[in-house]
């Protein structure tokens, strides 16, 4: 067979576990699409990263949740490979970390954020926020934008959603509103769970005083992984939950944008 | 008669013009450098249709509803010239360009020259009946250029030929790909170009007279009867083409003519028109700038222009619109690029013929072809992924990567086949199939599906398990073999073409001596090297039925497949394009042409996948190759980067008639807002250019929408896509092929 999970270019089993942690010089890669046009601007070579601490209800990559998912793969190898697209992706668009979650493995991305930086290329993160506390300010510097996805706008929501806490997105959130990072904000629209307006309207407020966030993505949520639920013997909840409807979508882009931000 | 033809004509039809060496001799290209004025804005300038252009245009749709739905209009049994039928209006009171191949639109011509069995072939699928003069004449009294290709033809072609491991010569039909210098009427006029050529005619008179020789002079002769004709039948249409066109319609006019005159004498496989947008902004500037037309004016004219060249119709097989998707005629316009010293070749005119693709809807002809350069103006590009984006009718091919072969004054005939326009042509020679040239090395040269002995009996693969190594040892043979049998029937081919199809009026609009090109091609790409891979990487075994015969495969583990920037299996493909190139230069072209190749299957890749078995890259017998150079669909998990830059491997030196890849995307995956998908289509187009990728169609739509179109062909009469090289009607193609486009590589996002 064609190989169907694609990898970099290297021979799989060559690298042992053990070796992974060494200054995060290799890391886990799940995937990459190298023609992304919804993961920041312009044209963006996304590394999808294998490993997160979330489990959240809609998750449509469950296949990228353990970090063994993927495949050991060297800071040079992506790189390398990285580079080979330069040509596309300079002038209008760059790299975007996303997985998974990336900060599951800070040291990797630091060093390929920092190698793309060299490179003179574009770079954004796109994370959840709930490992925040692992971006430090040597890896932010190299961060040209965070793509900041909020699941839900209230601790509770967010505990059902995801299965873990609200605060340390909210704290990665005014960490990165000290420093002025530009900040993409992403919100996730599932029908019965995050379309209550009031609870919008209040993450927009926030948002809002942040000052950082350049824009938001109002996503409707779909149900385009709902097979590598089943695949992995996985009970899909949302089984029943159709997509947003357009005037549902608009009156969330609207709560944000009564708020003053610019939304998409 | 329209205002625009009251228009008085100059006295001098040069006035307002930068002399030069073009003032002396016959040199577009240096007229166009002396006197264009590129236009570095945007597309704001550009008008809508008028009424008279938008009535004329609804008036063909009826003629081309009918068509439709009976696959031929009409065809006139009166066998076709220069000179033939009287003139021809769709609404003559309304046409500004006239002039039609025959007296009524979309009535067809017969030119039996190319072979009267394609003419009787055709008559017959249509219901109409030949003229039994016309049969007893060419039967009997006059040889056609089919008759001539069969008189010598050896039974091992006839057999490669059978097989399919060659298909598609032009062994039947006029061969096309030769693009006259239609623009040189205007320039000129008829009478100016006839003194050039007579006095290259009689530069010849001292020289011995060998065989070429004395073919050069009658040929010549030929085309002074051609240009003579050419003259008489502008004066039908009151046109005096003996000179210079002096204002702007007559340049359209004068241009087009010298263009209909081909479409009247040849039913070539690609009739393109060349590159004639910026030559004739020259005379839009110049009429504008004195007052005599404006805008709207100068974009009807094109908009005439372009609904003329839509409805230029050839009578063909079943068979052949079966191989081609419909009923293709390529006629390929060469839009932008730039010029040797660095200037942009846009103009004016490059936006509004694109723009005749919203005046008038999409279509698939004209063949409008983007040179692309990182250097064309910013405005400009974006109006162009625009267009695409819009109508998915244009197509790209890589000017910084031409020019230094071909220079700036090159067109591009039939789909990627670059050449200098008026100074070179190519034969035309379709395309060998390289993954059935693998099976029969595993078989010693016996056809898989029907066993019979078609290449030469070499040793069979007879173990188990493929050996990559092996595999390749008995490969280059049969490569070698099959490039000898290959260039012998394209020596065949174009020897008789040009003894009893001579293309008289394309090359009397040529120099004396030109270049001349064996223009080759390979189909099956991609599954050639996706299969050398699974060998090298994955575990192969073979299946092997009664006959002794390998049937099939089967294939153990993982390996690299080609679209996906996979350096070991890219570079399996550039070794079979070098390899294949390689053989080809090694053997004897006729008339001292250049062996050149192409990967390019246009819709031929489902006639070729159809005839060719299982091959060991796990692709099963009768599924479609892949297009061009793409890769095999769902085989590339990278995202489009990737596949374009395993595409961007392969080497133009080896395969200068040009490397067609298709990019077929959903909209959203190319951006969330329309100025976004603009603006990244066109980054897109420059990342692919400068990683010297060659040529790519772009097709933006969803999966969705071809499906309804498939069961709903009434609602989608302009539905336009782009299949390697050309774009179609998506309606007029074959079940078969509209799931083929449908189930190749769409790219989505994640």
């Amino acid at each position: 067979m064609p190989a169907t999970k694609q990898t970099l270019a290297r021979p799989a089993g060559a690298a042992s576990v053990a070796s992974a942690s060494q200054a995060g010089r290799e890391g886990w890669v799940h995937s990459t699409e190298t023609f992304g046009t919804a993961d920041g601007p312009g044209i963006r070579y996304v590394l999808f990263l294998s490993g997160c601490p979330l489990r959240c209800q809609y998750c449509h990559n469950p296949d990228t949740w353990h970090r063994q998912d993927g495949t050991l793969t060297t800071v040079e190898e992506v790189l390398a490979d990285i580079a080979g697209y330069r040509g596309f992706i300079r002038a209008n668009g760059g790299v975007t970390l996303s997985g998974g979650e990336p900060l599951v493995q800070p040291k990797f991305c630091k060093a390929i954020l920092h190698g793309c930086k060299a490179m003179g290329l574009h770079t954004a993160l796109d994370t959840s926020g709930y490992l925040g506390d692992l971006a430090d300010d040597a890896l932010l510097a190299d961060v040209d934008l965070v793509l900041l996805d909020i699941k839900a706008a209230t601790g509770r929501r967010f505990r059902a959603l995801t299965g873990v806490e609200l605060k340390p997105t909210i704290k990665f959130a005014e960490d990165l509103a000290a420093i002025n990072k530009a900040v993409w904000l992403r919100y996730v629209l599932v029908p019965g769970l995050t379309d209550k307006l009031d609870e919008i309207a209040s993450l927009a407020t926030f948002a809002a005083s942040l000052g950082n966030v350049e824009r938001v993505d109002v996503l409707p949520f779909h149900k385009l992984g709902e097979h590598k639920w089943r695949d992995r013997g996985l009970d899909y909840r949302l089984e029943r939950v159709p997509p947003p409807s357009e005037v549902l979508l608009e009156q969330a882009r609207a709560t944000f944008r009564a708020a003053g931000l610019l939304v998409h | 008669m329209n205002a625009l033809f009251k228009i008085a004509s100059r006295q001098d039809p040069r006035a307002g013009f930068v002399a030069g060496a073009w003032s002396e001799q016959v040199d577009v290209r240096g007229f166009i450098q002396a006197n264009y004025t590129p236009y570095l804005g945007d597309a704001a300038f550009l008008t809508g249709p008028t009424a008279r252009t938008t009535a004329l245009w609804a008036k063909l749709q009826e003629l081309l509803k009918q068509e439709q739905a009976k696959g031929v209009l009409d065809v006139s049994v009166q066998p076709s010239s220069i000179t033939a039928h009287r003139a021809g209006y769709i609404d003559q009171a309304n046409e500004i360009i006239v002039g039609l191949q025959t007296d009524a639109p979309l009535k067809r011509a017969i030119m039996p020259n190319g072979g009267l069995r394609m003419v009787e072939g055709g008559l017959e699928a249509f219901g109409f009946k030949i003229d039994p003069q016309v049969s007893e004449i060419w039967s009997k009294y006059r040889k056609d250029h089919n008759s001539g290709v069969f008189d010598v033809y050896s039974p091992e072609i006839m057999k490669a030929r059978k097989s399919a491991i060659l298909t598609g010569l032009p062994d039947a039909y006029g061969r096309g790909r030769i693009i006259g210098d239609y623009r040189r009427v205007a320039l000129y006029g008829i009478d100016a170009l006839r003194a050039f050529k007579k006095a290259s005619f009689h530069e010849l008179d001292g020289v011995e007279f060998t065989e070429s020789v004395i073919r050069l002079r009658e040929e010549i002769s030929e085309q002074f009867r051609a240009l003579d004709e050419l003259k008489q039948m502008g004066a039908k249409y009151g046109c005096d083409l003996g000179r210079p066109a002096a204002n702007a319609r007559e340049a359209v006019q004068w241009t087009y003519l010298g263009y209909l005159a081909a479409v009247k004498e040849q039913n070539g496989a690609a009739m393109s028109i060349g590159r004639i947008s910026t030559f004739l902004d020259i005379y839009f500037e110049r009429d504008l700038a004195a007052g005599l037309i404006d805008e709207e004016e100068a974009q009807e004219m094109i908009d005439d222009l372009v609904i003329k060249l839509r409805i230029v119709r050839f009578l063909r097989t079943p068979e052949y619109d079966q191989l081609f998707s419909g009923d293709p005629t390529w006629v390929t316009e060469s839009i932008g690029g730039v010029g040797e010293d660095g200037r942009p070749l846009v103009t004016k005119s490059s936006f509004r013929v694109l723009h005749t693709l919203y005046n008038l809807g999409p279509a698939p002809e004209p063949n409008l072809t983007v040179l692309w350069s990182e250097q064309l103006p910013q405005g400009f590009k974006e109006f162009c992924a625009k267009v695409s984006i819009d109508t998915c009718s244009v197509q790209y091919e890589n000017d910084d990567l031409m020019r230094p072969y071909w220079g700036d004054d090159y067109g591009i005939a039939c789909c990627v086949s670059a050449m200098r326009i008026g100074k070179q042509m190519q034969f035309f020679g379709a395309r060998a199939n390289l993954a059935k040239t693998m099976l029969y090395a595993i078989n010693g040269g016996r056809d898989e599906i029907s066993g019979e002995q078609v290449g030469p009996a070499f040793a069979p693969i007879t173990g188990d398990v493929l050996d990559y190594d092996e595999m390749v040892g008995k490969f280059l043979p049969m490569m070698e073999w099959l490039s000898g049998v290959y260039m012998k029937a394209l020596n065949a081919i174009h020897y008789m073409h040009d003894k009893y199809a001579y293309e008289r009026i394309e090359m009397a609009l040529h120099d004396r001596d030109i270049l001349r090109t064996m223009a080759c091609g390979i189909a099956g790409l991609s599954v050639v090297a996706d299969s050398l891979s699974a060998m090298r990487y994955a575990k192969v075994s073979v299946v092997r039925d009664a006959r002794g015969l390998a049937t099939d495969f089967h294939i153990e583990g993982d390996y690299p497949a080609y679209g996906n920037n996979d350096e070991r299996v890219d570079a399996l493909a550039t070794w079979a394009v070098e390899t294949f190139m390689g053989y080809l230069k090694q053997q004897h072209a006729y008339r001292d042409a250049t062996p050149t190749m192409s990967v390019l299957t246009i819709t031929s890749n489902v006639v070729y996948g159809k005839k060719t078995g299982n091959t060991p890259d796990g692709r099963k017998a009768g599924q479609p190759f892949a297009p061009g150079a793409n890769p095999m669909h769902g085989r590339d998990h990278k995202g489009a980067l990737a596949s374009m830059a395993s595409v961007c491997k392969l080497p133009y030196t080896c395969s200068q008639d040009g490397i067609s890849y298709t990019f077929t995307i959903v909209p959203c995956a190319l951006g969330p807002t329309e100025k976004e998908r603009v603006s990244n289509l066109a980054s897109l187009l420059d990342g692919y250019f400068a990683g010297h990728g060659h040529h790519i169609n772009v097709n933006v739509f969803d999966r969705e929408t071809l499906l309804h179109a498939m069961d709903h062909p009434e609602l989608y009469p302009q539905l336009t896509i782009r299949v390697s090289g050309y774009a179609v009607n998506f309606i007029k193609l074959t079940r078969e092929q509209q799931l083929d486009v449908i189930n190749r590589t769409f790219h989505a996002s994640h």
